[in-house]
């Protein structure tokens, strides 16, 4: 059994350089992943974080909850969970926007974070979780490209 | 964290010189600053990405946004792109495809899409 540690950060967007700097730190420190992973990690923990502080933001401010972001460490694998409390996802609504490798996609200006994340963990699990989602991400040492 | 954006002109075109990172948190900054420059009709327009040492989805949506705007409206838009790691967003979105990533400034006002 690895290494956890688990982060309660405030739902607002000028928490999010800090959180990625932090998440980074913490694989860089505690794994033993390539720096070209733990650069894929940054970005793919960004756009879960975002996506989860914009779940948070949808509700009045009263009712915003922090989201919490935790860190399974190994020696050769970091998972990432980052739960926001915003209300869940629409899957459907996920499958309506046009695949990442067809050209009508390249007009779209939401919806690229869930493709980017696909892209750059080994794993991506999206599931509902208390009053909202959980995502999971899991990088190892493979370089994906 | 400030987002820096730095305006100058080049020949006819309009160079916005983007620096730090830019994520949900800057990326308004960076549209209201592009989407002034169109609304002042400067419709030629360079984005200077060298200085920028993180951008993610948000900030890919912003540029996006603003090149429908600009083509709508008879413009153009050209990205200088060095920095592998931004490089690489573009690349995983396939958005290297719709927008022309240049090398240099100076490509970029003189033709574009040089690579």
């Amino acid at each position: 059994m690895g290494d956890r540690i688990e982060l309660d950060v405030p739902a607002r967007p000028e928490f999010l350089s800090l959180v990625r700097s932090i998440v980074t730190l913490i694989a860089e420190t505690g794994s033993k992943l390539p720096d070209r992973r733990i650069e894929d990690l940054r970005l793919a923990v960004t756009e879960a974080c975002a996506n989860a502080i914009d779940a948070e933001r949808r509700k009045p401010q009263v009712e915003r909850r922090p989201i919490v972001v935790r860190c399974d460490l190994e020696a050769d694998y970091v998972v990432v969970e980052v739960h926001d409390e915003g209300g869940g996802y629409d899957p459907a609504a996920l499958a309506s926007d046009p695949d990442v490798t067809r050209p009508a996609r390249l007009m779209f200006e939401r919806g690229l974070g869930i493709p980017l994340m696909r892209e750059l963990s080994d794993e991506l699990e999206l599931r509902p979780e208390g009053a909202g989602t959980t995502v999971r991400l899991t990088f190892t040492a493979h370089l994906r490209r | 964290m400030d987002l820096g954006l730095f305006v100058r002109e080049e020949d006819d075109w309009t160079v916005l010189a983007v620096s730090g990172e830019i994520d949900i948190a800057t990326a308004p900054s960076l549209r209201e600053k592009l989407h002034g420059l169109l609304a002042d009709g400067r419709l030629h327009l360079v984005i200077d990405l060298d200085e920028v040492t993180f951008l993610d989805s948000t900030a890919l949506g912003v540029l996006v946004g603003v090149l429908k705007r600009a083509r709508t409206e008879g413009g153009e838009l050209r990205i200088v792109c060095n920095q592998p790691r931004v490089r690489k967003v573009f690349e995983i979105t396939r958005l290297d495809s719709a927008f022309d990533l240049c090398t240099s400034v100076e490509d970029a006002v003189k033709g574009g899409a040089q690579d």
